[in-house]
């Protein structure tokens, strides 16, 4: 399990969870319309100077968002080739 | 009887503004929603029928579960709260089809409302472009209503889109009302739905990666983001040069014009030194400006502005801000007022009020009047360093000086009137796209007529008003122009005034200047012409403004002037705007009172300092 804000970029994950209390409801509705969810793909595109934001690939969609909220979802890299085995 | 209504509805960056300009041409009316800030735009639109219905372009937004007034405003019309409008005939959702998992989760939202609805599957091409086959047969059988391909840019699909519209206005399919749906649920439902209807397996935005890898590289993409700022603001003196001669010497052959027919008098004083001076002052800067509309639209069109965004949310959050108020920001280059209503998409409100506190700081084109007088009369005109020129530089400095005057005051803020916690920056980026030509032209028209409309109005009741001061009480006959001045009401309130700006090196045309500059900035320029215009004898009054202030200020002066300039509260409207998006008196009473006393002090600073070393 690894925390988005802590993966390299070009690197692809799952996300596995995301924490709905220290997001709080807002910031947790706001990911979910932009894209973001249990199951979803996803990969750090870029990241910007100073390393913050980032940019991420969600879906077919790039979203940025910052570290403090990337480290409160997680996600994992050995789902990819489970799903890509499957598929 | 009242033409049927269709709404526009769909995710920012679907392309719904696109495909409202290609559905609606330039005959679109841009109005206002009663008791808020947010625009209101219609259009004509003709069905294959015959029939003439009306298309309203509604806010983007996410879902209906509103965050900003803009949001909330396409709700309630989507569900017909909103006062002034109408429920609609017939929802038309906007998506793009290569994002159609987060694209029709909005959709399979807006359907449970059981409203008549056809659905416009944008940027097709894209997505064969990028590998992407959709069925769309099958997507409009499982979604229950119309699916229509459309590529708004190119105006493909659109009759087929209006074919589509003339049933569901006859009271035709509409579904079944269903209480809203729960986000989790619906976003799973709109990714299997995408995957079941999504043939081809394409590799999504390559194009767009390819572009953000150097455009976001941490070295390049700062890089790149200050050169094409710097390109932004060298074009708006360089190319608007010709233009603007044009201008000044048709507003010349004007005034002779009237000069031949009318008698000497009053009535020609009027014509020639208050409504043709007062307004050719400010009509003269309109290539400028244009230029600079051109490339913010142009930057936002493209795709560009969120990722300027993305690479400034570091530094703006140092001094507390979102990286989303480098937009609002951005736009008050153009214009303080639709900098600080664009800060409503900012939904944490500390955030919001410190960005619209600020917004005024940037210069705003209304500023460029007034320094390009300024800085074409007391800044030699003469190349530096082979590639640039002193007064352009000059004027890049300007706009920094702001930009930093504006740092500065937001982090303060931040840590005193606006105090609390560091909020989140959550941005989409969209797909880079060329801006297509019909809404790259038709932006520039709005934003321009807007503007020329302010200078038109305001500027021309303004310039009359000064006229009067300035003309009244008259002399007695044979006093020459300076006498005139001295004991005009103009004169008599710049006298009153004059003594709290004597130290920071104010004379009494500038103070008289100043009043009247409150109503918009660019008058003052028209004030100092008509000032100096009825001052000096007809000889003098030939000469352009620029020759006239060369005489009649010393450098110092110029250079405090200018110093006001870059962060004085010159602007009801801004003042009026702020107090209508912070709905009180309380905080554009603080703007004022904040800019005001660091304009004293920029300006009281470059005087002394200036004085001493020249």
């Amino acid at each position: 399990m690894t925390r988005i804000d802590q993966l390299a970029v070009g690197v692809p994950a799952i996300i596995v969870s995301i924490d709905r209390a220290a997001c709080g409801d807002l910031v947790w509705r706001r990911l979910h319309e932009m894209g973001f969810d249990e199951g979803v793909d996803i990969e750090v595109l870029h990241k910007a100077p100073l390393g913050d934001p980032i940019a991420l690939r969600v879906g077919n969609t790039t979203i940025a968002l910052r570290r403090a909220q990337a480290a409160l979802i997680e996600a994992d890299i050995s789902a990819v080739a489970v799903r890509e085995a499957a598929e | 009887m009242t033409s049927a209504v269709a709404a526009l509805v769909g995710n920012p960056n679907a392309g719904k503004t696109s495909l409202f300009n290609a559905l609606t041409g330039a005959r679109q009316k841009v109005g206002n929603y009663p008791g808020v800030t947010v625009e209101r735009k219609v259009g004509p639109l003709k069905l294959p029928d015959g029939r003439s219905i009306e298309v309203i372009d509604l806010p983007g937004t996410y879902s209906l579960d509103p965050r900003s007034p803009d949001e909330a405003v396409t709700r309630d019309v989507v569900l017909g709260r909103q006062a002034g409008e109408r429920v609609p005939d017939a929802i038309i959702a906007v998506i793009d089809a290569t994002n159609l998992r987060n694209h029709l989760r909005f959709v399979l939202e807006l359907k449970r409302l059981g409203r008549p609805m056809v659905v416009a599957l944008n940027m097709i091409d894209l997505a064969e472009r990028d590998g992407l086959t959709i069925d769309v047969d099958m997507l409009s059988e499982r979604l229950g209503m119309p699916v229509v391909p459309t590529v708004a840019v190119r105006r493909r699909g659109l009759d087929a889109l209006a074919a589509e519209l003339a049933p569901l206005l006859d009271g035709a399919a509409a579904g079944e009302a269903l209480p809203p749906g729960e986000i989790v649920g619906l976003q799973r439902e709109a990714r299997q739905l995408a995957a079941a209807v999504t043939l081809g397996q394409g590799v999504a935005r390559r194009a767009t990666q390819n572009i953000d890898r150097v455009v976001l590289h941490p070295v390049a993409g700062p890089v790149i983001l200050a050169a094409i700022l710097f390109m932004m603001f060298q074009a708006v003196f360089a190319w608007a040069e010709a233009p603007m001669t044009w201008i000044e010497d048709g507003i010349a052959a004007i005034q002779g014009w009237t000069a031949a027919r009318l008698p000497d008098g009053l009535l020609l004083s009027l014509v020639n030194d208050g409504l043709l001076a007062g307004v050719g002052a400010v009509v003269v800067f309109l290539p400028q400006i244009l230029i600079l509309f051109a490339f913010i639209i142009a930057l936002e069109q493209s795709g560009y502005m969120v990722r300027a965004a993305f690479l400034m949310d570091r530094l703006m959050a140092r001094v507390g801000l979102n990286g989303r108020a480098f937009i609002p920001l951005l736009s008050s280059f153009a214009c303080a007022i639709p900098g600080i209503m664009a800060a409503r998409t900012i939904d944490e409100p500390r955030d919001r009020l410190t960005t619209m506190l600020i917004a005024p700081l940037m210069t705003c084109s209304a500023r460029l009047p007034v320094y390009a007088v300024i800085i074409a009369a007391f800044i030699p005109d003469r190349p530096v360093g082979g590639a640039f020129n002193l007064q352009g530089l000059v004027l890049f400095g300007l706009y920094a000086f702001g930009v930093l005057g504006a740092l500065a005051a937001a982090f303060v803020l931040r840590r005193t009137v606006t105090k609390g916690a560091n909020q989140t920056f959550l941005m989409e980026m969209p797909k880079y796209q060329a801006p297509a030509l019909r809404d790259f032209a038709i932006g520039l028209w709005q934003r321009a007529g807007a503007f020329l409309k302010r200078a038109g109005t305001l500027i021309m009741a303004i310039t009359v008003i000064l006229w009067v001061l300035v003309a009244f009480p008259q002399a007695p006959e044979g006093a020459d122009g300076a006498t005139q001045i001295e004991q005009s009401f103009a004169g008599r309130i710049g006298h009153a005034i004059e003594p709290i700006f004597r130290p920071i090196g104010f004379n009494d045309e500038i103070a008289i200047a100043l009043i009247p500059g409150l109503a918009a900035r660019e008058v003052a320029v028209a004030a100092l012409g008509t000032v100096y215009a009825i001052q000096g004898d007809e000889a003098e009054v030939e000469q352009s403004l620029v020759e006239r202030l060369r005489g009649a200020w010393p450098l110092p002066t110029a250079l405090a002037f200018l110093a006001w300039y870059v962060f004085a509260p010159q602007c009801l409207a801004t003042l009026a705007v702020a107090k209508r998006e912070t709905n009180s008196w309380r905080w554009p009473i603080f703007m004022f009172v904040y800019l005001f006393a660091m304009a004293y002090v920029a300006a009281g600073l470059t005087f002394w300092v200036s004085s001493a070393l020249l």
